[in-house]
């Protein structure tokens, strides 16, 4: 197992670099950069000079190739550069908005387990009934509905709703306060986002709990117990959940990876001040330095997430470990 | 975005689709699987109004009726119009054919480009796989709607660019399902025995490696077409996308992010179209699924 | 400066109007206490307005400084009428033929740190401006190019010494953008310190501020001017959809938004809230153009430059576009409504102004014929911002139609759009627009000269005519003469060689929770914003 471990973390070396040859150079293809945003986007009159000083002062005039190493030397060495947009520590810019990235994808996966491993065991169970199509349909909705979408016509639908019962317009606070602080503004604020993201995650979770516990269902040792009498139940509880739960956990692993960095869209709609507005943010502004850490984070994140997903799929069956 | 990791995908086809013929498949889908014929019929319904746009649209699309700005629902206008004074059933049949666009060459493309290079790398193997396997594990890193927002950024939006930063991550998605499955294949003794034989590279491929990866390509390219409109969406609501006056839903739900909030019409019916199309083009990839992928398959 | 009295007057009644419920606001007294909370639609970079070019930067920082004068904030429509902020008494007539300006230092001013401020602080700052040291940023270091020296003779006194006589000196010193610092943060911290740091002499003090989230500040009890701010504290919040700003408005977790929002919203926000809201409304001083690029040969032809602008129906679009986007007012080259502009009588008769559209149109195709240009297909270059310029650029390729042209619109993130018109000149006709603080059309109109730095349309050298009617402008002496020449580049620009093409003015829209009382609007977004005799009525 060590070994195999050890075989998995050296294949990651070559992903990252490759990831971050990637994003590097794939910000920079276009000329302009920082400095024209900053100076000009205004619509002022600003000489070349004005540019130049600037590019200097943000290290735009040093070679790309310096730059590239400054990039990847920087996680050798845990310092990811200062925004060029902010001028803060990118770490400084990131522990800002990491708790409230962390807590939606928390309760985003609460909102989620919550409604998928029930329906889809039933679905499973009852599978092509009428109660197995309308889970995959609410399951398949969920994938089809826009999360930012659902965003807006919650925000728009408590607008109007809390005008016409309670007489005053009320929409969810847009500034983040943590929930040590403020547990009610803190959850009137993200319960809403929570639930859009939370109704498409847990249709993904539903998805992978119905293929997974059918997949469980068809094996002999289900078969077996259900012919040695065993009550319905207890096949289900103790036998294949506890098999089919593991890809289950995988997706929702990957998922919190992804809303962790991810939610660059719903983020907008609800004025979140998150990492993947950050991230936004770093596009927008054209600040090579946050959106390349940025990314890299995400990408670094998935890749472990990835990575203990198959150590665990390893260690439970050995036939991978040694294909 | 990401829905299946890796393992699973790979795990789903470790076995081989048997052969067998295109009616019987189709035949079994209508009998067996009612979700699908429902998705069907709504990508079908899709279909048909991109196509004869011209003659359901009640208006032109790109018309301006500057004394029927934000107009609500009537006679008139059936859903109401934009801000423009546009129509916006017009532009929502029109839209399908951005749609229909985006999701099928994305899904085609993706999906074949993912084919080729997953068959060659299974056939050929050797340094030419484990280079192309390290490359395309660079792509999958990346979340889908990060690495197409980085692609977009750069190119700037437009269709095409929005397009080709959609194809970018499908294509490794799709050649890593097809190398294990073909991988499986190419172990099987009839491979060998026809390469003893002294047939060419190019036949063996095209003739036995690449009709047996036909159910997980098939199963990919479904898959993608939903997520091909869905992050289309997705970077036109960010600005990124389509650009005005071409009618695209995206586009009109980022237009409508500004005007919503006293006219819901602007907002709403993009969004239904986006979520149905969608749902129809996914229904449909589920039931593809589980007709074609033999694990899936009810008993 | 008779005339421009009058203007003011003019706009301050005309705004009045519009004002509405803030009108008698004068008899009220102004209440002590609470935080006004309000919205900043985007994030700036840093702290330092010295070194910023966007009005995200004024809206949170301004409240923290003082200027050394600035404009009245009873009477900011007006163009002439300014103040002092910490100098004393009434702004002062210039000496020795205009060339020399005296200012007297208020005494006791504190900064938030407790230092006291003096006449060498106010020379700091403005060396720092205008003479910034090698390598040091200063992005306007080009509007003091009349500034010869500044010196402070002692502790109260400060003395600006032009190198010519010019009208456009104390517009540029209400500039809100050149804040006093002092000397001794400066000089021990450097030029970098106020990127990231906080010292002035405003009404609030810096209390916290949280990266894309929030700037917050608390009333300073040492304010220089008695009795104010009203205000116990602000805080700014940010806020990138218009959706949400204009939520935050109906829901209450903002009082205002300064810059503005679309007509449509103003609409929404009044059905919905009633008297619970205010709208303000105003001229804003910046326009939006659209440059041909002279660079290609489809558009090198005067005639096809014509035939663009006679598409373009302005009164039309003055009444449509007004309903969904932040423009309004049909305008030449001047600030609408100034003494220098043109009046409507002025500009029907230029090309594209005319009341009658389908001759106009007519007149546009034939033009065409001539060029042998009938079925001219091209692109529009955007740059990648909803309001105003998508929604205009929409309309405008929608006017285009109307000739016959088929234009596609592609949009650019804002470093290639600048790329592409400041260097690779990769476009066929692009959106521009030219957006000023102070009104002062004499160098607000510089954008239309071919040489001027900002100006995109590539025909630099091409027009040297156009280039000495401005330079006679500038340097005419008297209202009438400058007017007069304003008329003559006006035509020549924008219809004899149609240049460049003026779509509308901006308009101001400040619709805001009725208990914020004692801000006025100003024709600019850079304007007013001190924040000191802001008060809540609640």
């Amino acid at each position: 197992m060590g070994k195999y471990i050890l075989k998995r973390l050296i294949a990651m070396i070559p992903t990252l670099l490759g990831a971050a040859v990637l994003v590097f150079f794939l910000l920079r293809l276009a000329p302009g950069d920082i400095c024209e945003v900053r100076l000009l986007g205004t619509g002022a009159t600003v000489a070349q000079e004005q540019i130049d000083i600037c590019r200097e002062s943000l290290g735009l005039d040093k070679p790309q190739i310096a730059q590239f190493f400054d990039f990847v030397w920087g996680y050798f060495i845990f310092d990811l550069g200062t925004s060029m947009w902010t001028g803060q520590p990118v770490t400084h810019e990131i522990a800002i908005r990491f708790e409230l990235s962390l807590q939606l994808a928390v309760m985003a996966t609460i909102v989620a387990t919550i409604i998928a491993i029930p329906l889809g065991i039933i679905s499973a169970v009852k599978q092509n009934t009428l109660i197995d199509y309308f889970v995959r349909g609410f399951a398949i909705a969920g994938i089809a509905i826009p999360s930012f979408w659902l965003g807006l016509m919650i925000i728009l639908g408590l607008l109007v709703f809390s005008q016409a019962w309670f007489g005053e317009p009320w929409m969810p606070p847009i500034m983040f306060k943590s929930i040590w602080e403020d547990p009610a503004h803190n959850l009137s604020q993200l319960m809403w986002p929570a639930v859009a993201t939370g109704y498409r995650y847990s249709a993904v979770a539903a998805r992978m709990t119905r293929s997974a516990m059918l997949e469980v269902l068809r094996e002999d040792y289900v078969r077996t117990a259900r012919a040695k009498g065993m009550v319905e139940k207890i096949v289900i509880n103790r036998h294949a959940l506890k098999n089919a739960l593991l890809p289950v956990v995988t997706i929702l692993a990957l998922e919190f990876a992804f809303l962790m960095g991810g939610l660059v869209v719903t983020e907008q709609v609800f004025n979140l001040n998150g990492l993947g507005n950050l991230m936004v943010d770093g596009v927008e502004h054209h600040d090579f330095t946050m959106t390349q850490n940025l990314v890299m984070l995400v990408v670094i994140v998935f890749v472990i997430t990835n990575l203990i997903t198959d150590l665990a799929y390893a260690w439970l069956d050995p036939r991978i470990r040694y294909s | 975005m990401v829905t299946v990791s890796e393992i699973q995908t790979e795990a789903q086809f470790e076995e081989v689709a048997p052969k067998k013929p295109w009616s019987q498949v189709a035949l079994e889908l209508c009998r067996k699987q009612p979700l699908g014929v429902f998705g069907l019929a709504i990508v079908f319904v899709m279909i048909i109004a991109a196509i004869l746009a011209e003659l359901v649209s009640p208006n032109d699309p790109l018309q301006e009726h500057f004394d029927a700005m934000l107009a609500a629902p009537s006679a008139e206008y059936l859903l109401g119009t934009d801000e423009f004074g546009r129509d916006i059933l017009t532009r929502l049949i029109y839209g399908s054919r951005t749609a229909l666009l985006v999701g099928f060459v994305c899904a085609i493309v993706g999906a074949t480009g993912g084919l080729v290079l997953g068959v060659a790398s299974a056939y050929f193997g050797g340094l030419f796989d484990l280079i192309l396997q390290r490359i395309l594990d660079v792509f999958m890193a990346f979340p889908l709607i990060i690495l197409a927002l980085a692609v977009v950024a750069t190119l700037g939006p437009g269709i095409e660019n929005v397009m080709i930063a959609i194809i970018l991550p499908f294509v490794p998605q799709c050649a890593r399902v097809v190398r294990s499955n073909a991988l499986a294949i190419r172990e099987i003794p009839y491979v060998d025995a026809a390469r003893a034989l002294g047939f060419s590279d190019a036949r063996i491929i095209l003739r036995h490696m690449v009709p047996n990866v036909m159910a997980p390509y098939l199963i990919m390219l479904t898959t993608f077409l939903g997520q091909a409109i869905l992050l289309e969406a997705s970077l036109s609501f960010l600005g990124l996308g389509v650009q005005d006056p071409t009618p695209a839903w995206g586009l009109m739900l980022s237009n409508a992010s500004e005007f919503f909030e006293g006219a819901p019409w602007v907002a709403v019916y993009p969004g239904v179209a986006i979520s149905l199309s969608v749902f129809g083009f996914n229904l449909f990839g589920d039931s593809v699924r589980d007709v074609l992928d033999p694990k899936m398959r009810s008993r | 400066m008779s005339k421009y009295a009058r203007f003011a007057l003019a706009l301050a009644v005309g705004t009045g109007l519009a004002m509405g419920a803030t009108g008698p606001a004068k008899a009220e007294t102004p209440k002590k206490g609470g935080t006004l909370s309000y919205i900043v639609a985007a994030e700036a970079p840093s702290y330092d307005l010295h070194k910023e070019s966007t009005f995200a930067a004024v809206h949170p920082i301004r409240p923290f400084y003082s200027l050394l004068i600035r404009v009245n904030p009873e009477n900011p429509q007006s163009p002439t009428d300014f103040q002092c902020d910490i100098c004393v008494g009434e702004v002062p007539k210039p000496t020795d033929g205009g060339k020399t300006y005296t200012f007297k230092i208020k005494k006791g001013v504190k900064f938030h740190d407790g230092q006291v401020m003096t006449a060498h602080d106010v020379v700091a700052t403005y060396n720092k401006i205008a003479f910034p040291p090698e390598g040091v940023a200063s992005v306007r270091k080009a509007f003091f190019k009349m500034l010869d020296s500044v010196t402070a003779p002692d502790d109260e006194t400060v003395v600006f010494k032009l190198k010519f006589a010019t009208g456009s000196f104390l517009p540029v010193l209400a500039n809100p953008m050149s804040p006093i610092y002092s000397a001794k943060d400066l000089k021990e911290h450097g030029y970098d310190w106020h990127e990231k740091n906080v010292n002035g002499t405003g009404a609030f003090k810096f209390k916290e501020a949280v990266a894309g989230s929030h700037v917050d500040g608390v009333k300073f009890e040492d304010f220089h001017m008695q009795g104010k701010p009203y205000l116990d504290g602000f805080r700014a919040l940010i806020s990138r959809k218009m959706a949400i700003r204009v939520q935050a408005i109906r829901g209450d977790r903002a009082a205002i938004e300064f810059r503005g929002f679309p007509p449509k919203q103003r609409d929404d926000l009044v059905k919905a809230l009633g008297k619970d809201i205010t709208v303000q409304e105003s001229d804003w001083n910046c326009v939006l153009l659209y440059t041909p690029n002279h660079g290609r040969p489809i558009m090198q032809d005067p005639r096809v430059r014509q035939a663009l602008t006679l598409a373009v129906d302005r009164w039309g679009g003055s009444q449509h576009l007004s309903r969904i986007a932040i423009v309004k007012t049909v305008g030449g080259i001047g600030f609408p409504g100034h003494p220098l502009s043109a009046t409507k009588a002025e500009l029907v008769p230029l090309k594209g102004y005319g009341t009658d559209l389908k001759a106009a149109r007519a007149e546009a195709k034939k033009l065409l014929a001539e060029a042998g240009k009938s079925d001219l297909k091209f692109e529009l270059m955007n740059r990648g911002t909803d309001q105003p310029y998508k929604i205009v650029g929409t309309w405008l390729i929608g006017q285009w139609r109307q000739i016959g042209l088929e234009v596609t619109q592609r949009v650019e993130p804002t470093k290639t759009f600048y790329n592409e018109l400041r260097n690779t000149k990769n476009f066929d006709v692009s959106l521009d627009f030219n957006c000023q603080s102070v009104v002062n059309p004499l160098v607000d109109t510089s954008k239309f000269v071919g040489s001027a730095g900002n100006n995109y349309a590539n025909f630099k050298g091409q027009d040297q005519q156009l280039e000495e009617i401005y330079e006679q402008m500038l340097q005419a002496p008297e209202e009438a003469k400058q007017r007069e020449l304003m008329r003559v580049m006006e035509k020549r620009a924008l219809s004899d060689q149609a240049h460049m093409g003026v779509t509308l003015w901006w308009y101001k829209i400040n619709p805001h929770r009725s208990y914020v009382k004692g801000w006025k609007i100003a024709p600019s977004h850079y304007l007013n914003q001190s924040l000191d005799q802001v008060w809540l009525d609640k």
